[in-house]
């Protein structure tokens, strides 16, 4: 190995831990995030899954470095299996310098365990000398945490602490667990993959979160006090975030017979002046079309969260694609504006969560929060968000005595006023309705609502997020992408290293940046990256900015996006252009 | 309060002459001026059909949704500002038809809400097709053959949930349906009123006569806290009881199983997010 690689092996480690659903995989993940957090290191993780309860094959993917990291590697440095089948489920990305650290009955001797380096360590018969073989798990972590160089005091802390709300004897099983794991990885001499030490102040004090909480977050302060919602994954952490905070923020938290109960509730919520969201996925989402029209017609506003899994139909319900941005921009009978925003680091799911509150109750009509599973599940630490930028903006008024809902406006905005909040009475209907907001069928009066629905969508360019370049200025070539690929695409252009080549990344898709041709038209060849099959982030862009891609790099197996297969599809097409 | 307060002037009225939403809209009126219900807090909330649009005959606050998502939107309502009364009427198709999967997780949920229902036994504002509740037989354009359905039965699905308050009333008979909606909305929690409507149009079967001959009402020896009797009471066909049929009083509403106004009966418009507190929920982030 030549000593540039190794160096960078030293400075930015991916770690996969593989087994069976009920495994502890996920307490691994949080245990090591922490731990190396903790230690001074940058962390990443993210991780995919069956969707099952128990059994089948999940991994997680954690890195390590130096430096800021929040984007998925194709590349493993230390794969740890912790069942039968584990190599072998995450083969494509093993490679000779891997190090896969396991007892051989569990890594097997199959072509993928002897086409790398392999280190026997017994983590059951360890874990059964400690007491039970449940500890297997916190071996591993013990293990790592040796060949990384982690201090054993700082390492038997954490898991004490960590487990701090079990009994007295669970606790010390689990240190012990670690320390015997980190004993045995300490005795094999294997020094290649320690990290140089890191300091510990600056990134200990930032936070750890992952998208979902990021999105909760962001939607508590932009002042949600209502959640109605029906668990689909990858959505429900939000739903899950929002009930256990829920009681501290006053939040009304109701778990819905169906989607059509979730929106008709949300919707229902903000008529009477609270802030409400829903949270669903893709099929979920289609059962609430319905809604999404309502809150067009009634001019109520309404937040959605949509954490988008491939589909159609139940599709992979624990995998992630970016195939509902057409379902979001067409949903609902009838024409009404909308806004779609589509977070790409986690600081962006906090703002723009939170702003999506803001806007909903500005032009009083629907706002979606794009995710996906990949953004959902991805965690990486950030510096703390900052909270004197955000601010609740509550856009209802007082009613005076013959207050009418549907007053026309030159902006199509109409003063909203809630039910018991002054003297007038606020009328709403799903028909057409006049301004007072009682069914109509004047026709004349039908054409000046709707042009004073439209106008409010003529207003929205004012508040248009602007899309993100990163790269030089007069780049010749322009890598497109939008959402949860920002990270992935980012890195992957900064690894080309191309001095003619910059990413533009979307976090608001609709209504589409008005300054999207000029970017485009400044480059020779433009790229445009998404996770889906059809390139319909590239349909928006041409129809919107008039201006068609010259390449699309699609993915839609399930899985997101590593660097190395953008860096590769990027390296690819843009070679035909040189 | 004067009956007045809720008279919304000459207005045009989409039902048809002789319906029996007439004296449900005149009596519902007088039961609000009685109950001295302020008409700046009353929520009128509906679905779609011809009893749905009773919201637009009154003056109140309404919220006129979707087709069968009635009873969602009222829940919403009243747990985001408890200090409103909130009444989800409309017709049987959209009750218990479109709408009745919200039926019933609406009963389980027993937000404090008044849910009057009137029971025309068809489609009038699709012009007369078949209802849940229409009875077997019943031959309408669409069931040709007449209707082979078992007729869904309100009174007796709310009682094995536990409803918290179930009734039903003749519209024509105007003090007795009056005084069965001042008992709906004074109660706490989810209160059931079906209400037996003629349909002069589409329905020959079920007619102002019919209705007169065929039901009774529930005197005192009905005990409405025998959950039992109730039951044995919602299923009698011969001649169909009309009162209170159950009562179960001590259920806690929707609004105050949240326990977002436990110590704060401020309704959520009022509220702003404590920064302190979010303070404290990122920083718990940090690890």
């Amino acid at each position: 190995m030549a000593d540039g690689a190794k160096h960078e092996r030293r400075d930015d480690l991916s770690i996969v831990l593989c087994g069976q659903a009920g495994q502890g995989v996920q307490t691994v993940e949080f245990l090591l995030t922490r731990l190396l957090k903790l230690a001074g290191y940058h962390v990443f993780a993210t991780k995919e899954y069956m969707s099952r309860v128990r059994g089948g094959m999940n991994s997680t993917s954690i890195r390590v470095s130096h430096s800021e990291v929040a984007a998925y590697l194709d590349r493993i440095d230390i794969l740890i299996p912790l069942g039968k089948g584990a190599v072998e489920h995450v083969a494509s990305r093993v490679s000779a310098q891997t190090l896969v650290l396991a007892e051989r009955d569990v890594a097997g001797d199959g072509p993928v365990v002897k086409s790398c380096r392999f280190l026997d360590v017994p983590f059951t018969t360890i874990a059964s000398q400690i007491g039970n073989k449940i500890y297997s798990n916190i071996v591993a972590v013990g293990a790592v945490a040796a060949l990384l160089g982690i201090d054993l005091e700082r390492l038997t802390d954490h898991v004490r602490r960590s487990f701090a709300r079990k009994s007295a004897e669970m606790v010390e099983d689990n240190a012990g667990a670690a320390r015997a794991g980190y004993e045995a990885a300490s005795s094999l001499g294997v020094h290649d993959l320690t990290l140089d030490a890191a300091s510990t102040g600056e990134v200990a004090a930032r936070l750890l979160l992952n998208g979902a909480e990021a999105v909760s977050l962001g939607a508590i302060a932009g002042g949600c006090n209502f959640v109605s919602s029906y668990p689909m994954s990858p959505s429900t952490p939000v739903l899950t975030f929002l009930a256990q905070h829920g009681g501290d923020f006053g939040i009304v938290v109701e778990q819905a017979e169906d989607e059509i109960a979730a929106i008709n509730m949300a919707i229902g919520a903000w008529y009477a002046g609270a802030r409400a969201l829903v949270t669903t996925s893709g099929g979920g989402f289609a059962l609430m079309t319905e809604g999404l029209s309502l809150a067009g017609m009634l001019e109520t506003p309404v937040v959605i969260h949509l954490a988008q899994r491939p589909g159609p139909a139940t599709g992979l319900p624990t995998r992630t694609e970016q195939g509902d941005l057409e379902l979001a921009l067409y949903a609902g009978h009838g024409e009404f504006p909308r806004i779609i925003l589509a977070p790409g680091t986690l600081e962006e799911g906090f703002r723009l969560a939170q702003r999506a509150f803001n806007l909903a109750d500005k032009y009083q009509i629907p706002v979606f929060i794009l995710t996906d599973q990949y953004y959902i599940d991805s965690y990486y630490d950030t510096p703390a968000f900052d909270l004197a930028k955000v601010g609740v903006e509550k856009h209802i008024v007082k009613t005076a005595k013959h207050y009418r809902r549907y007053a026309i406006t030159e902006n199509g905005i109409s003063p909203r006023g809630v039910p018991g909040y002054g003297e007038g009475l606020v009328v709403v209907d799903s028909d057409e309705h006049d301004e007072e907001g009682h069914i109509t069928e004047d026709l004349d009066l039908r054409v000046r609502m709707v042009d004073k629905r439209l106008a409010k969508g003529e207003s929205l360019a004012a508040d248009v997020v602007p899309p993100t370049l990163v790269g030089p200025r007069n780049y010749r070539n322009l890598v497109l992408c939008w959402g949860s690929t920002y990270h992935v695409v980012k890195e992957a252009v900064e690894r080309l290293g191309r001095d003619d080549t910059a990413m533009l990344h979307y976090s608001q898709v609709y209504p589409l940046y008005d300054g999207t041709a000029d970017y485009m038209t400044q480059a020779d060849r433009t790229v445009i990256v998404e996770g889906n099959a059809t390139g319909q982030f590239a349909r928006l862009v041409e129809l919107h900015a008039g201006v068609p891609a010259d390449e699309l790099l699609l993915k839609y197996n399930g899985l997101n996006f590593g660097v190395e297969e953008i860096v590769n599809g990027l390296t690819g097409l843009l070679k035909d252009a040189d | 309060m004067e009956i007045n307060m809720f008279d919304m002037g000459d207005i045009d009225i989409a039902w048809c002459p002789g319906c029996g939403n007439f004296p449900i809209l005149k009596t519902l009126k007088e039961a609000v001026a009685e109950l001295d219900i302020d008409p700046t807090r009353l929520v009128m909330v509906s679905g779609i059909g011809q009893a749905a649009k009773v919201p637009h005959y009154i003056r109140a606050h309404v919220f006129n949704g979707l087709h069968g998502r009635a009873l969602p939107a009222a829940t919403a309502i009243k747990s985001a500002n408890p200090r409103l009364t909130v009444i989800a009427e409309s017709g049987d198709g959209d009750m218990y038809g479109e709408g009745g999967n919200h039926f019933i997780h609406c009963i389980r949920r027993n937000p404090d809400i008044t849910n009057i229902v009137h029971d025309n036994r068809v489609y009038g504002l699709t012009k007369g097709q078949a209802s849940p509740t229409s009875s077997l037989g019943f031959k309408t354009p669409v069931q040709v053959h007449g209707v082979c359905l078992e007729p869904f039965n309100p009174l007796a699905v709310a009682i094995a949930l536990n409803a918290s308050f179930v009734a039903r009333a003749n519209a024509q008979d105007r003090e007795q349906t009056k005084d069965l909606m001042k008992r709906a909305i004074a109660h706490k929690g989810y209160a059931l009123l079906d209400i037996f409507q003629p349909c002069v149009t589409y329905n020959k079967l079920n007619t102002y006569q019919w209705f007169k001959e065929h039901t009774y009402y529930l005197d005192e020896s009905h005990d409405p806290h025998d959950r039992m009797a109730a039951f044995q009471k919602a299923t009698e066909t011969e001649k169909l009881p009309l009162g209170v049929f159950y009562l179960s009083p001590d259920k806690p509403s929707f609004e105050d199983n949240t326990g977002v106004y436990r110590d704060d009966s401020r309704p959520l418009y009022e509220r702003d997010v404590d920064p302190a507190k979010l303070r404290g929920l990122m920083e718990s982030l940090v690890s």
